[in-house]
């Protein structure tokens, strides 16, 4: 009987094992699989019923959390909401949150697993479990300056520090107040949420980093100058045919350059010259003699077609993959199907003024646990050369000159040296324009890359160009943090 | 003390003309006081522990009806130092942590809920802690020698019957999460017969196989190298297996009938040594779930809900996986040292209290503290077949084996299930879960067992003769 006996016992130590491993494999294999499914609503009371840490401007709280008598035991708070909506996005009782309160949850809700230690420790010592604070790298002033400066604007302004990849400012609008979708009541959330979605203006989209993304138009000349220099085949000086109107290959369509005549006077006009009074023909021209697989290259080098998360998630700004000569010809002047978002340019601008060397944008500065300790600490990072020192100096000059002699003339500032770039992209036929403007200041010592976003034609239809529009905003921007 | 006990082996020694040391009975009681002073020092810290972390206060109250409650299991304690002195001294400071535990964790459900009084369903647990140790503690007066209940084998095997058959009797029977498994009047007093009816069996089945395990296990051909029993010995396996479909069938209570099949089992191969009598029963049982799954939507839903938690259909379906899924989502959230007693969210699992307490405790006291639950019923499953082991008589031994056993598999079944070991089926967990009946049954088994236990050191070389 004994020897029955110990085989029940084993097959009953082997049930028990099995019980052992089935918990662990739930409680520790796949915890976070588990945790990270939407259906779990405990993952999101728990991120509301721990002290969420702050975010914070400056030190200055932009989001914090306050106790609230209810299930959810904290209350968001959003100062300021809707100016740092597209920094901080919004933590919902009953669907994902966005912004850095997505991208950052697991360390704002102190789950990480940097903050295990941390969170053993407290729970031990009895304290109440906490988050990580977040500093982020935007500074109040230029933040406050852009969204004054947007005013009314349909579009986003974003600043960038050209040496790091801070984002020192970014602004959207039209945009929303993200305490409205921070109520302890799911079905208000709901209501709102769908009312913002239902809303014509989109408020809901960071403009700034995505939303609808619009063609650049004009900017896109600077990453075709970058490609010409770059072949060693052009030069500043370099001349192409200049006439009113250019014939698209294999097609009647007509491409006339924003002045509807030539590009200044001469049957030949040259690149900087193009450049610094914006004309379409020479860059439809010098498209077809680059080649759509080198302006592709050069977008790329510059950031076009990768996906940056800073940390908030971006959307890709792209370069066509295979266009036809029309096409390639159109995209010369940031036409067809050439997509950027204002970050995107802002990363040109940025790696000009950075001697040729694209940084990867961030939104963060730091992040520190509740008992001081720094968890992360900013780390410039480079995404990658994108033009050699030479032909960023070369190309700071023709943008410069665009600023004081040419078409973004509207960006000048007194006693400052900007470069700069308008653009005016056009959409379907009747439909307004999209309105740009990128550079940066001061040109001698980059400091900020700014790059402006209008739509809609600022609300002037066809009749809003660039230079009227966006670079009087870049200007206002700049001279509110050069001032400072 | 020494002397004494020294003087007392000696004295027993040429009567039964063994060699074994007799052990001092005083040592293990003060062994089991120690525990069970540890025992009731935790189960006091978990409720103030829940008190703190959902109240944030503490409420004397239940604090006080749990020191009532410890008051009485020392009194169990005292008993045995007078009518048990040689039982085990871990089973009962185990079954009391457990139980404590389970109380604690039902408190805590009903803060969330927001429940006081008599609708607490803590309070009524207290209340059936108490009468499930006074049951224990009557089985342990009454039953001085288990052998009394071999002379009973046929009549428990009839009582395993009628209480399994009660809830199908019109006006008497009720039916809860499907399963038709409840006797009340009203919904005042309520009860699961079936758990009881798992001890008479136990009875039934040892002295049952005691009396024909010859028949059983000798004669018969061999086939694939197994012996496998004769045509008309197959009869008791055959009305145990329709037993337990029939529970399947009439009641929707998959796991019970898992669970009385699997002791029946077990025991009968303990007791005829044939592994052809394993291989025929769960043959048996298989093909019956099979037929079940396609035939019976409820097991089919089980299934379903089993091998396709996450689906969202199944996850949304009428009595589909959302209870399942949520309690891994809690186990998750627990990790792996959990949210603390009163700060997780196990309220919103459905049934958090009885079905899905296992999973309510792993949530709040995370895989450390479902590790050191499971190691408290892997002692207490131990020390039963340690009776297995060194019992002398064959229906002692059998009972032993088969009370243990039916815990180990109870705790199998439904944490299995919570953790999608196996498919999920409504049994109660083994001193943790709310409800009353499952409370007297396995406050029962701690009696028999520790009864059990102590006859084996009084009666080292004692042999029954079937």
């Amino acid at each position: 009987m004994n020897r029955e006996l110990k085989r029940v016992t084993i097959v009953s130590l082997l049930m028990f094992l099995t019980l052992f491993v089935a918990s662990t494999v739930i409680q520790y294999v796949q915890a976070d699989n588990l945790a990270a499914d939407p259906r779990n609503a405990r993952t999101l009371y728990q991120s509301y019923s721990v002290e969420r840490g702050p975010i914070l401007v400056g030190g200055d709280p932009i989001a914090f959390s306050e106790p609230s008598d209810d299930d959810y035991k904290f209350q968001r708070v959003y100062a300021n909401g809707p100016l740092y909506a597209p920094v901080t996005g919004f933590i919902p009782v009953n669907g994902e949150a966005t912004g850095l309160e997505g991208s950052l949850n697991a360390e704002l809700s102190g789950t990480s697993e940097s903050q295990f230690f941390d969170s053993l420790n407290r729970l031990i010592s009895g304290q109440d479990p906490m988050g990580a604070s977040v500093e982020v790298t935007i500074d109040p002033v230029a933040q406050q300056a852009a969204w004054d400066a947007l005013g009314d604007y349909t579009g986003a302004i974003i600043v960038t520090q050209p040496s790091s990849g801070r984002v020192i400012a970014m602004v959207t609008k039209p945009t929303y107040d993200p305490n409205s979708l921070a109520v302890h009541n799911g079905e208000e959330v709901e209501q709102t949420y769908q009312n913002l979605v239902e809303d014509p203006g989109d408020p809901l989209f960071n403009r700034a980093t995505g939303g609808d993304m619009n063609p650049p138009g004009s900017v896109f000349k600077l990453v075709m100058t970058a490609a010409a220099l770059e072949s060693g085949q052009y030069t500043p000086d370099s001349t192409f045919p200049n006439p009113a109107e250019f014939t698209l290959p294999e097609t009647s369509s007509v491409v006339r350059n924003s002045s509807g005549g030539t590009c200044g006077s001469g049957s030949e006009v040259t690149l900087a010259t193009a450049l610094r009074l914006s004309c379409n023909i020479p860059f439809a021209e010098l498209a077809l003699e680059l080649g759509d697989d080198a302006i592709r290259a050069q977008a790329e080098k510059f950031g076009f077609n990768s996906n940056f998360t800073i940390p908030n998630p971006t959307e890709t700004s792209t370069y066509p993959a295979n266009p036809d000569a029309p096409q390639t010809a159109l995209s010369g002047f940031g036409q067809g199907d050439v997509r950027a978002t204002p970050m995107q340019m802002a990363m040109v601008s940025a790696a000009i003024a950075n001697g040729g060397i694209v940084m990867d944008p961030d939104l963060v500065e730091s992040i520190t646990a509740p008992d001081f300790r720094p968890i992360e600490e900013f780390d410039a990072t480079q995404f990658g050369r994108a033009i050699s020192e030479s032909t960023a100096r070369t190309m700071t000059e023709m943008m410069v000159n665009g600023v004081e002699n040419g078409a973004a003339s509207n960006a000048r500032i007194d006693g400052v040296s900007v470069a700069g770039k308008t653009g005016t992209a056009e959409n379907g036929e009747d439909d307004p324009y999209t309105l740009w403007f990128t550079g940066f200041a001061p040109a001698d010592d980059p400091q900020y890359a700014i790059t402006v976003l209008v739509e809609d034609g600022g609300g002037l239809g066809q009749e809003g160009f660039g230079n009227l529009i966006a670079a009087p905003l870049a200007k206002q921007v700049l001279e509110a943090v050069l001032n400072k | 003390m020494t002397d004494r006990s020294a003087a007392r082996a000696a004295e027993r020694a040429p009567a039964t003309g063994s060699v074994r040391r007799i052990r001092m009975p005083q040592k293990l009681r003060n062994l089991e006081l120690g525990l069970l002073i540890v025992a009731c020092v935790i189960n006091a810290g978990a409720i103030v522990l829940v008190q703190l972390g959902a109240l944030g206060r503490i409420d004397t109250q239940l604090v006080l009806l749990g020191a009532g409650l410890s008051a009485l299991v020392f009194g169990l304690h005292i008993a045995m130092r007078f009518v048990a002195r040689d039982a085990d001294p871990f089973l009962l400071p185990v079954a009391t942590v457990l139980n404590g535990l389970g109380i604690a964790m039902i408190y805590r459900i009903d803060i969330a809920y927001g429940d006081a009084g008599w609708d607490s369903a803590a309070v009524r647990q207290i209340v059936w802690s108490v009468i499930a140790i006074v049951a224990a503690l009557a089985t342990i007066l009454l039953i001085r020698n288990h052998r009394t209940l071999f002379r009973y084998t046929y009549l428990s095997g009839l009582i395993a019957i009628v209480l399994l058959l009660l809830p199908l009797v019109p006006g008497l029977g009720q039916t809860r999460g499907g399963a038709r498994v409840w006797v009340g009047i009203g919904d005042l007093v309520t009860f699961q017969p079936g758990e009881i009816a798992k001890i008479a069996l136990a009875v039934f089945f040892a002295g049952y196989l005691v009396r024909n395990r010859d028949s059983l296990s000798m004669v018969g051909r061999t086939f694939l190298g197994m012996r496998f029993p004769r045509g008309r010995d197959l009869g008791p396996l055959l009305v145990v297996w329709a037993l337990s479909m029939a529970v399947i069938v009439f009641q929707r209570d998959l796991g019970t009938a898992l669970l009385y099949f699997g002791l029946f089992l077990v025991m009968l191969y303990v007791a005829t040594s044939r592994l052809s009598w394993v291989v025929l029963g769960l043959s048996l049982f298989l093909a019956g779930a099979i037929i079940a799954s396609q035939t019976l939507d409820y097991v089919n839903g089980r299934f379903q809900n089993w091998l396709n938690a996450f689906d969202p259909a199944v996850y949304d379906a009428q009595g589909g996986s959302f209870q399942l899924v949520q309690g891994l989502f809690g186990l998750a959230n627990g990790g792996l040292i959990g949210t603390g007693l009163g700060q997780g969210r196990p309220d919103l699992t459905p049934v958090p209290q009885s079905d899905y307490i296992i999973a309510s405790l792993g949530e709040e006291l995370g895989l450390a503290g479902l590790f050191a639950i499971l190691a408290l019923y892997v002692l207490f499953v131990a020390r039963g077949f340690r009776i297995g082991f060194a019992g002398q008589d064959d229906f002692g031994k059998l009972l032993g084996v088969g009370l243990s056993f039916v815990v180990a598999l109870q705790v199998f079944i439904v944490v299995g299930g919570v953790t999608r070991v196996i498919p999920l089926t409504g049994l109660t967990t083994p001193f943790l879960a709310a409800g009353g009946s499952s409370l007297v049954a396995n406050w029962i088994i701690v009696a028999l067992l520790l009864r059990l236990s102590d006859t084996v050191r009084n009666h080292p070389r004692l042999v029954i003769d079937g």
